[in-house]
Parts: C-alpha cells; sequence; structure tokens
C-alpha cells in the first residue's frame, strides 16, 4: 500500500503539479527562497513573489527573508498580485486520491496569491493529507456519523473554500491540453513533515 | 421536417473540421472516460447521484426555502425568480444601481438559456464571457457547439484569426501563444469588472453553499475581483446536503473530461472579503423557470437528475456528427432535445426529436441514471398526440395495425419487385423499408416468406419434446426466411421443437419508434395473443429489437396508455422471451447441443447490435458461440456502436444513417475479417447493403446461420 502522501504525489504529478518533499521546515525554507531566487533571474522587482500571511512563516523573521530573496514580499494587495509572478500560501488539507490541495481562502489575500500569479508555491504539512474528499469535508465540517457530513451547527462551512488540483488548464482549442489559462501556469507543492498539523 | 433543418444537418455532417474534432474526441472520449472511473463503482456513483437530485426534485420548493434561509443568514441575497425575465430585470437593476460598466462572466449555463448577454449589452453594459471556449464563441458572434467544449467546432486557425481581429495583430496559430493572448486579455478585463457572473454546478441547501467547478480558473477570479458577484442557479442544482456534493464530484469531472476532479472546485458559503476590505456583494438568483412544472410530471422528472456533464453528447453516434448547431438552443444531443421541450416549448422539440436513433449509448453513461432515450420516445408520443401524424406516416401506420393487410402487401411486394432485383439485392423495398436509400443496397423481399417455408421443415425427429415458439419479426419473416431455418435447424439439433404461430405480427417497434403508440398496443395485444396460445417454454426470437419489444415495450407502451388490465399477459410473455445467443448459449453448457469439433473457420468480427448489447445486456454469449464453432475473433473498433440502421431512421435521416455506416464498415474493414457476425437482421441489412455498394468482400451473418452450420 502507497503512503498517503505517495498517493497523493503520484495524483497530483499525473496533473502537471510539481511536488517536493522535506522533512523540516528550514529545508522546505531553502527550496523556496531557492526557487523565487532562481525564477529572479537578476531582474529587480520588489514583489516579484509574494508570500501570504500562514502558519509555515510563524516565527520567521520576514524582512531576513526578502534580503535572503530580494523580490520577495508579505504584503498582498490586488496591485502587488497582479504584478507579481510567484504567489505563497500554506494549504489546509489535501486529497490523495485525486491529488487535491484544501484552502479555506476567505481571507482574499490568500486567493490572490493563488490565482493571479504565474507561479504557486503551494506549503503543505505532509500529515494534512487526507484519503479521500469525505474524509476532506469531513475535517472541515466535523462528520458526526459515518456517511453523513453534518455543516457545525454554529458556524457552517467558510465562506471561500478552495479545492485545487494541478495548475489552471484548458483544452477549449482543439482540445489540446494547455497549462495556464487564468490561474498558475505552475503549481510546486512543497510538502513538510515538521510542521505539524494542517490547520 | 422544414428544409432549413435538413439544411442545417447538410451543412454539419459536411463540416469536416466539426465531424474531425468531435469524432475524433468521441474516441478518445470513451478511453479517457473509463480509465477515469478506474477503481470507482460507477453504478454505485450513479444510483447515489439519482437517489439525491430525484429525491430534490420532488422537493424543489422546500429546497429553494431552505437554501434561501441559510444563504441569507450567512449573508447573500437570494432571489427566487419563477421565470427568464425577473432574473434579467433583477441583474439589470443591481447593474445600474451600482453603476456597473463591465460585467465578467464564468460559464453559466443559465445565463444562456435566457440570453442574459443580449439583455445587458443592449443597456450599454460591456459583458465578456471568460472561460476560453465561451470567449471564443463570443468574440466569433456563434453559438456554442458542445455543452463542455463550446469551441469544438473550430480550429487553431480560426481561433488566430478571431483573436487577431479582437487584438488588432496578425497572430499566428500556436495555441499555447493563443491562450497566453487570452490570458493577458482577459485579466485586464478582470481587474476593472464591477460585476462577476457564474453559474454553480450544486447548490447546497442545509448550508446555502454554491459549489463551482471550473478547470481555467475564471470562475475562482470572478468570484474574487469584482465587489458584486451574482450566481445564476437553475432549482435543478439544488441537493439538501453538503455529504450530497461527494458523488456529484465524483461523477462530473471524470463523465465530462474524464478528469479525476476539475483543477479548481470553489466552495461559497455567504459573502468573503472584497480586496479593498470590505464585504462581497454577494447575489443568488435561483431559477425555476419550468424545472418546477417539469418535476411535477412523472415521466420527466427524472430529466432534473441531469449535472450537465455532457458525456451522454460524446457517446452519441448522431451528435458526433452533426456537433451542437444543429439543435438551435443552447442544450443539445438528447438531454438538450429535452430540456428545450420543456425550457422553451414541446413544440421546439419536434423537429430535433428525430435525430435520436435510439441506440442507448448516452443511456449508458449518464451518471444522472436518465432514461433519455425513452424520454425522446415519450416526447414523440406527446408531439404525435398533439401534432398528429403525418399523412404518410399515417398511412403505414394504418397498414402495418393490420397484420393481414400488411402481409398481403409484403407478400405482392415480393412480385413486384422482381423485374428490379439483381443478385438478391434491390435499391427499394415497398412501404415500411420504402424511400431514399442511395448508401447502400437493400434486400429483396424473400419470394417465399418463412411463414411459408416453414411447415415444409421436417421436425417429425423433436415433436413432442421441449417447446419453443419462434417469433420471426418482419424482417427474418419477409426477407430473411433462411436466419429464420437456421434458428429452427439449432433448436431441433437441441431436441426442441419449434412452433411458428401463424398470427403473428409486426413487433410494434416502427409504430412506437414514431410515436403511433395505439398502433403499438394492437401489435403487442396480437402478438400476446398468438405467442401465448399453446404452451411453450421459450418466445424465441432472433431480432434484438423484436426480442426488446416483446420483452420490455410491450408492457411500457400499456403502462404509457393507461391499459393495465394488459399487464398481466405482457409479463407472462416476457417472462418467456429469449433471444436466440442467450438460449443456445445455455444449450450448449447443459449438454443439450453439441458443435462440431476442432474446426478452423477462420476470422470473424462480431458487431454488436444496440438493443443486444444494451437493452438485453448480452454481448459474450454469440461471441462465445462463434468461438465454440471453430471461429477465430478479430474485435473491431467501437463494436457496440450503432450501425445507423436504427429502423426506418435510415430512411428518414439518410444523410446521417450513411456516414455512421461508414464508420462501422471502416472499422470492421480494419479488422482484416472476411466475414462479420451480429444477431440482428437490421444491422446485417445495413451493413450488407453497405458493404454491397462498396463492392466490398466482406460476407455478413446471422449468428444463428453460422452455428447452424456447425451443429451436430
Ligand atoms: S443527461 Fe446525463 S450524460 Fe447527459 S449531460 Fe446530463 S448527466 Fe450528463
Amino acid at each position: 500500500m502507497p503512503t498517503l502522501f505517495e498517493s497523493f504525489a503520484a495524483r497530483a504529478q499525473a496533473v502537471s503539479a510539481e511536488v517536493h518533499h522535506f522533512s523540516t521546515r528550514a529545508e522546505g525554507l531553502e527550496f523556496v527562497l531557492d526557487l523565487v531566487r532562481s525564477l529572479e533571474g537578476d531582474r529587480l522587482q520588489p514583489s516579484f513573489a509574494i508570500w501570504a500571511a500562514c502558519p509555515f512563516l510563524a516565527g520567521l523573521d520576514e524582512a531576513a527573508l526578502t534580503e535572503r530573496a530580494p523580490g520577495l514580499a508579505f504584503q498582498v494587495t490586488r496591485a502587488s498580485a497582479a504584478a507579481a509572478s510567484v504567489g505563497i500560501s500554506q494549504m489546509d488539507l489535501a486529497i490523495a486520491d485525486t491529488g487535491t490541495l484544501v484552502q479555506n481562502a476567505t481571507a482574499v489575500e490568500q486567493r490572490l496569491v493563488s490565482t493571479l500569479p504565474s507561479v504557486h508555491i503551494a506549503i503543505l504539512a505532509t500529515d494534512a493529507i487526507v484519503p479521500d474528499l469525505t474524509a476532506a469535508l469531513g475535517r472541515l465540517y466535523a462528520a458526526d456519523g459515518p456517511d453523513r457530513l453534518e455543516p457545525q451547527k454554529s458556524e457552517g462551512p467558510p465562506p471561500y473554500l478552495s479545492f485545487i488540483t494541478g495548475p489552471s488548464r484548458t483544452a477549449d482549442i482543439e482540445r489540446v491540453l494547455t497549462i495556464g489559462v487564468h490561474g498558475p501556469e505552475r503549481l510546486v507543492i512543497v510538502c513538510v513533515d515538521e510542521l505539524g498539523g494542517g490547520q | 421536417m422544414s428544409s432549413t433543418f435538413k439544411e442545417s444537418i447538410d451543412e454539419a455532417v459536411h463540416n469536416s473540421n466539426l465531424t474531425g474534432a468531435l469524432g475524433r474526441f468521441s474516441e478518445a472520449y470513451r478511453e479517457s472516460r473509463a480509465k477515469a472511473y478506474e477503481g470507482v463503482d460507477f453504478e454505485a456513483v450513479r444510483t447515489r447521484i439519482a437517489e439525491i437530485k430525484g429525491g430534490a426534485a420532488s422537493h424543489l420548493d422546500e429546497l429553494a426555502e431552505e437554501f434561501k434561509k441559510n444563504a441569507e443568514s450567512r449573508g447573500a441575497k437570494v432571489f427566487r425568480a419563477s421565470n427568464p425575465k425577473q432574473v434579467k430585470d433583477y441583474i439589470l437593476k443591481l447593474a445600474k444601481a451600482n453603476g456597473v460598466e463591465a460585467i465578467v462572466k464564468s460559464k453559466s449555463m443559465a445565463s444562456e438559456e435566457i440570453h442574459l448577454n443580449k439583455h445587458l449589452e443592449a443597456q450599454g453594459i460591456q459583458v465578456s464571457e471568460t472561460d476560453l471556449g465561451e470567449w471564443i464563441i463570443q468574440l466569433a458572434g456563434q453559438r456554442p457547439s458542445h455543452m463542455v467544449m463550446p469551441a469544438i467546432h473550430l480550429t487553431r486557425e480560426e481561433v488566430a484569426e478571431i483573436f487577431s481581429k479582437e487584438v488588432n495583430e496578425r497572430l499566428s496559430s500556436d495555441i499555447p501563444r493563443l491562450v497566453k493572448i487570452a490570458r493577458r486579455e482577459l485579466r485586464d478585463k478582470f481587474l476593472k469588472a464591477g460585476m462577476g457572473i457564474s453559474g454553480a454546478n450544486i447548490a447546497v441547501a442545509e448550508t446555502g453553499t454554491l459549489v463551482i467547478v471550473t478547470n481555467e480558473g475564471n470562475a475562482r477570479l470572478v468570484t474574487t475581483l469584482p465587489k458584486i458577484h451574482v450566481a445564476i442557479v437553475g432549482v435543478e442544482k439544488l441537493v439538501p446536503h453538503i455529504s450530497d456534493v461527494v458523488p456529484i464530484l465524483t461523477a462530473l469531472p471524470r463523465s465530462a473530461t474524464g478528469q479525476l476532479l476539475t483543477s479548481y472546485v470553489t466552495m461559497i458559503t455567504g459573502p468573503a472579503p472584497n480586496t479593498d476590505g470590505s464585504l462581497k456583494d454577494l447575489h443568488i438568483v435561483l431559477m425555476d423557470s419550468h424545472r418546477t412544472e417539469m418535476a411535477q410530471d412523472g415521466k420527466f422528472q427524472q430529466a432534473l437528475q441531469c449535472i450537465r456533464c455532457g458525456s451522454c453528447l460524446n457517446v452519441c453516434p448522431v451528435y458526433r456528427l452533426v456537433g451542437g448547431h444543429v439543435f438551435g438552443k443552447v442544450y443539445m444531443g438528447g438531454i438538450g432535445t429535452i430540456l428545450t421541450a420543456w425550457f422553451d416549448a414541446l413544440k421546439e422539440s419536434d423537429e430535433i426529436q428525430s435525430l435520436c436513433i435510439q441506440c442507448g449509448n448516452c443511456k449508458e453513461v449518464c451518471p444522472g441514471k436518465i432514461d433519455i432515450p425513452d424520454l425522446i420516445l415519450e416526447l414523440r408520443r406527446r408531439l404525435v398526440k398533439d401534432e398528429g401524424q403525418s399523412l404518410k406516416e399515417k398511412a403505414i401506420f394504418a397498414v402495418v395495425n393490420n397484420r393481414r393487410v400488411f402481409h398481403a402487401m409484403l407478400r405482392s411486394a415480393s412480385l413486384l419487385q422482381k423485374p428490379f432485383e439483381k443478385d438478391g439485392f434491390i435499391r427499394h423495398l415497398p412501404l415500411f423499408l420504402s424511400g431514399m436509400a442511395d448508401f447502400r443496397s437493400l434486400p429483396a423481399v424473400a419470394e417465399k416468406p418463412f411463414r411459408d417455408v416453414f411447415p415444409l421443415i421436417d421436425q417429425s425427429a423433436v415433436v413432442g419434446q421441449a417447446r419453443a415458439a419462434f417469433y420471426a419479426g418482419c424482417l427474418i419473416d419477409f426477407a430473411y426466411p433462411e436466419m429464420g431455418s437456421a434458428v429452427v435447424k439449432v433448436l431441433n439439433k437441441a431436441g426442441i421443437e419449434v412452433i411458428f404461430p401463424e398470427e403473428q405480427t409486426c413487433c410494434g417497434a416502427p409504430a412506437r419508434y414514431g410515436g403511433a403508440y395505439e398502433v403499438a398496443a394492437k401489435n403487442a395485444t396480437d402478438n400476446i395473443n398468438a405467442l401465448l396460445k399453446r404452451d411453450v417454454r421459450w418466445v424465441v426470437s432472433a431480432c434484438p429489437t423484436c426480442s426488446v419489444a416483446l420483452k420490455h415495450e410491450f408492457s411500457a407502451t400499456f403502462e404509457s396508455l393507461g391499459m393495465h388490465d394488459q399487464l398481466p399477459r405482457a409479463a407472462e410473455l416476457a417472462a418467456k422471451v429469449t433471444d436466440f445467443s442467450s438460449l443456445v448459449r445455455s444449450l450448449v453448457d447443459e449438454g443439450r447441443l453439441k458443435l462440431k469439433p476442432g474446426a478452423d473457420l477462420g476470422k470473424v468480427s462480431y458487431h454488436d447490435s444496440c438493443h443486444m448489447k444494451r437493452t438485453l445486456g448480452v454481448d459474450h454469449q454469440p461471441r462465445e458461440l462463434l468461438q465454440l464453432a471453430g471461429y477465430e475473433l478479430a474485435e473491431m473498433k467501437e463494436s457496440d456502436m450503432c450501425c445507423g440502421m436504427g429502423g426506418s431512421y435510415s430512411l428518414k435521416m439518410p444523410e446521417i444513417s450513411a456516414p455512421i455506416l461508414a464508420r462501422k464498415l471502416a472499422s470492421l474493414e480494419a479488422t482484416g475479417a472476411p466475414l462479420a457476425a451480429m444477431d440482428c437482421p437490421g444491422c446485417a441489412m445495413q451493413i450488407r447493403g453497405g458493404l454491397d455498394k462498396q463492392g466490398s468482400p466482406i460476407r455478413v451473418r446471422h449468428t444463428a446461420e453460422l452455428i447452424a452450420e456447425m451443429v451436430e
């Protein structure tokens, strides 16, 4: 039996997502900074990459990160997202059997970084991978029965819930699969083991 | 049928871009769909969807109220509209009140159904479709040709042409480059629009949640960037529970595009923040527009189980030839015909319903478990009731209604045709087979019908043993009596005495498929009386269309007409009916019938008849028999795809029947087998006629004939 991570990675890669796996947060961070630097090259553009607030950043010195990757910014606005080439955010859950990332994207910054830039780097705690959609909805809405998902009486589902499976795609011209229409043309998933809990 | 309708068909079948693209797609689709469903119990999933959506359809009003209450408690504004005008007025007023000048839309069939764009544009509001295919169509001023892939009929060169005009720049036909242009052009529109309009694939009543499924990511932008979001949702999208989204999201992407899940699924429950910190002005328009009426119709309620995956189009032999434009509406194919009949008017479906050849492919793949072919027949029946039958059809069915007259005419036909006959083929068969058929030869009416051949068969060796009644059907009786003789020979060898009740008549399929249910009912009654007169263990038919009529349609016809007193007899007959190959296969298994061993008869390719495979569910039995007899199976591509016969369809729609047949012949020829076997005399007539016309040496035989040669 493949592990949840292995199934997830295989499914995600099958739909053209890139999947990277690290055991520590430090390694994951190194990878993200490297990637941003390599994409940036010698272009000098502030807000080349924008990073939406997330648990992964907790305790990290943002200014120090920007020093290491000069295009990196943490201020996410409509304008910065429209101009940025890379968006970075952390996902809440992932679904193994479809290779899907799940995020409560109610905060508009979370949506901006994953829709407008052409590269989306999605950080994921490895233990936030669940087997299937039912399990994902169960985690989000609290299940009270085996086959029945009851919305939490008090709050119900979050206003904006995003499921992302691979990069943006179309086959609308002659059925030729083309990656990157309105959303990102690259989805880079960074799985980190010792991030602890998805939410 | 109007000449403009015929012209639009003609234009479509001669549009090689269209038929090429759709043809290639439908072939690839089969495989990608099968792959996507690997490890998923499709029957279980669709049964669940049918339960959920069928249940929802009987509670539309309550669900709409519950949805409204819950969505409003989360801060959305919900407007229940009973007709398209209310929807359009509401949105226009909202746009005006907020000074909206530009709107971006993600795909919404409900908005297309009510021609929303035209309405808003007439008021000076700029509306941009943002789904790539929809945008192309919008720029080209055309209509979608497919529900999921609206621009599938356009080539990359045509798209380059369309985009070049829009951006005032000479563009090459490089697809990734064209997609980039669309991204650039539409990005600007997203950022400037004052309102976003979307549809929804599912609306969950218990939470007030909208579920929107896309691949391109345009719906995420439509619902994020503009400050106002309007979702137009047909009430048939309502489901009670959040858990109900699981089976629908399991089936929709798999059935639509062979994906496990689309790139994006968005679930919206009340307003989320805008980019300026304000809350989204979220309006949800629940549109009824005849859905409730439909839900109250016992027969058509099931059509609300549709999840708009488009797979019924992808497997349809007619759709892949003519595309969506001939349907003249946003909804197309079989389900489109049904929706048009309700959302517009029954009369609007009059011409397009005739496109259905009743092959049953759609029913087999529909994740909403809708019996589309049956609903098309029901439309036909109601149309005939409302509009009456054409004079020609009336005359035909009047004859078919009376066995004596009908059979007398068929007999005299065999004399009349004499001078034209050539090697057993003539160009015209009288009456029910008359009409234009340049693309294939037709068989001669037999000099001696099977009913005259039968009494000459010596059955003395098996008299008094197990008894079967043989139901020949018109084609075997009057065109292919040799198939009937083969059946009798095989059954006799198994120690079964065959009787042939003389009063049997047409199975009623032509009348039923033509909407003449009274005639079909008369045929049914006559046949039941004839076939149940003497005690028999089996009623055997070697024509799948007849078997289906005897087994399933007699009772269905009686039910439609409210003739419930006839049902027990129909059931009694149905229980005895068996098709030739299934019966013979089991006789071999039981050791009652032996085939000559050790024969090496070469290759045969087996064609699955629509009714045999999909209604009777028989496909391996005839293949096994042929193999046991000593043939080597050479499977053709799409062996269960319709041959284009469809009874009188091939005469009413020769321009469609001919290319469907051509595809079948090409698949057959590609196998290299010198022989084609099938269990249906109708298919045999179509395929043999096509081969004859082409001068092909491939022989066509009924399975019964091939087996009869090899029984010991
Ligand atoms: S009728 Fe069935 S197959 Fe056709 S679009 Fe609807 S759900 Fe899909």
